[in-house]
């Protein structure tokens, strides 16, 4: 109970952080927002993906970079609060010592969360519409839920061992350009050799087929497994690291 | 013992192959103010995290409000409370605000009356709804300070509290930790000043190359040296005092024509 309450109240504090902090509202919400205008309305009519709505083709990968660029917040709220001593307050109190932890986690999922939602409002006013039924709009929270821990859990081990800002969230700039280099955007049919193969291999392309197919109420097929083993692949190998991180700012 | 509120024995530290602590005993007394003075790296700091949890020991032990700090930190973080080298502030939240998450963390039962009579007693009332970045170094240390009582703790570590202040703001702190102690709070203090020690502490113990080279009441330790020699001296007034009495509460006023009276 008093592990619930702590990370209640610290998930509180960060929260404040976020709505007080315009930059991240508007990195989070307008850079995804305005790729998705400039490629629905600008590049769009020469894309040619195999349906006539180009926003539903194109709103998964949307979303899974407005998630990467919101956990470099997570990465820089850590950071801010190992370099002023803020952790070293709240391990000397009274307090779970896991809740200082999850409560960052806990922030990056809900504040993703919300974006996420915001982003696919905008989408609905550009024109997306899915037939998906219930149980599949709760497929695809949860695998956007389960890629947001693996990126927050990335973000805690970079936050955690950066020696500057610039240096807690570099780290996530390859990751916003990794739905480029996927089937997010375009089918990956037409790329080069090399090209191809990695986007066919790397995580996005997995998870951005599988939440499309969930969208569109297509069959998810083998994609949806090697999304949930990517994340939680990830989720694994980070959550690791970024707990031997955490045990040496103490 | 009952009125040892910490004790230290034989305590040793090491990071890779330098060796910070190498056997430290000290013991304060419930509701005095001690200090530990030492040079930059003498292992200050590293004394600090460990009574205060942060840092496990290596070897010898210690103990705060008799609970040892490794195996019962739970119990000693209840009765403590660290302020570190720097202000441990929330710069985004307000001054009340601070205040207000610390005494949630602590489960104190009025979080809200709690926040609103340290802000009074800190003289921060005034700057309560401002955000903590705004504060100036010595308004940040003030709620600093202000922050480690929530909960009223029994021993309180200060690591370096005037290290980068101004004057002025070093003259906030001192009257603040001696209200404390005055208070009945057991108060532990690392300084690099002598002048520090000086005016504060009830004892003093010297830090140096990893071990206590000598401790006790100001007075124990100036036996430890020759006698005072006695010699007239014109009493120049020092830098800071010039510099406070310039920029003091009549800084508004003309002070060269109070000078020339």
């Amino acid at each position: 109970m008093k592990v619930l309450h702590d990370t209640g109240v610290l998930l509180g504090r960060s929260m404040r952080h976020i709505l007080r902090s315009p930059d991240t509202i508007i990195t989070v919400l307008i850079t995804p927002v305005a790729i998705m205008l400039l490629f629905v309305y600008v590049f769009g009519g020469a894309i040619r993906v195999g349906t006539s709505n180009y926003v539903n083709y194109l709103l998964p990968g949307i979303l899974l970079i407005a998630i990467a660029s919101g956990i470099a917040y997570t990465a820089l709220r850590l950071f801010t609060d190992k370099q002023r001593g803020l952790f070293a307050r709240f391990h000397s109190m009274p307090v779970a010592r896991s809740s200082v932890l999850w409560a960052h986690v806990a922030t990056s999922l809900v504040s993703n969360g919300i974006s996420v939602v915001v982003i696919i409002l905008v989408a609905l006013l550009m024109g997306f519409r899915s037939s998906a039924g219930v149980v599949a709009w709760l497929d695809v929270a949860g695998i956007l839920a389960l890629f947001t821990l693996a990126l927050t859990w990335l973000a805690v081990i970079a936050g955690l061992s950066a020696k500057s800002v610039e240096g807690a969230s570099a780290f996530s700039y390859p990751l916003i350009f990794l739905p480029f280099i996927s089937s997010a955007f375009v089918p990956t049919a037409n790329m080069p050799a090399v090209v191809r193969a990695f986007a066919e291999n790397q995580p996005v392309t997995a998870i951005v087929d599988t939440v499309r197919s969930l969208l569109n109420s297509a069959p998810v097929g083998n994609e949806i497994w090697i999304a949930l083993a990517w994340c939680v692949g990830i989720i694994v190998v980070a959550y690791f690291f970024a707990m031997r991180a955490y045990r040496q700012i103490a | 013992m009952a009125d040892s509120a910490i004790q230290v024995n034989d305590l040793r530290k090491s990071f890779k192959a330098t060796q910070v602590l190498k056997g430290v005993d000290f013991e304060v007394r419930r509701g005095e103010i001690f200090a530990l003075l030492g040079s930059n790296g003498a292992g200050k700091t590293t004394t600090i995290n460990i009574l205060s949890t942060l840092l496990k020991p290596d070897g010898g032990s210690a103990s705060v409000c008799g609970f040892n700090v490794v195996r019962q930190a739970e119990k000693v973080r209840e009765r403590i409370s660290l302020t570190g080298q720097f202000a441990a502030v929330d710069g985004i939240l307000t001054g009340r605000e601070n205040l207000v998450l610390i005494a949630k963390l602590r489960g104190v039962a009025n979080a809200h009356k709690t926040a609103d009579m340290l802000l009074s007693r800190f003289g921060l009332r005034d700057a309560a709804n401002r955000r903590a970045d705004s504060y100036s170094g010595g308004m940040a240390r003030r709620l600093d300070i202000a922050m480690s009582l929530v909960g009223t703790p029994a021993v309180i570590f200060l690591d370096e509290p005037t290290t980068g202040l101004d004057p002025e703001g070093r003259l906030e702190v001192w009257k603040t930790v001696k209200e404390l102690a005055d208070g009945g709070t057991t108060i532990l203090l690392t300084t690099q000043y002598l002048d520090e020690a000086e005016q504060l502490a009830d004892r003093i113990a010297v830090l140096h190359g990893g071990k206590i080279i000598a401790s006790g009441t100001l007075d124990e330790l100036k036996k430890l040296f020759p006698p005072a020699k006695v010699e007239y001296v014109e009493k120049q007034p020092s830098l800071e005092d010039i510099f406070l009495a310039i920029v003091g509460q009549n800084a508004g006023q003309n002070a060269g024509q109070r000078e020339s009276k």
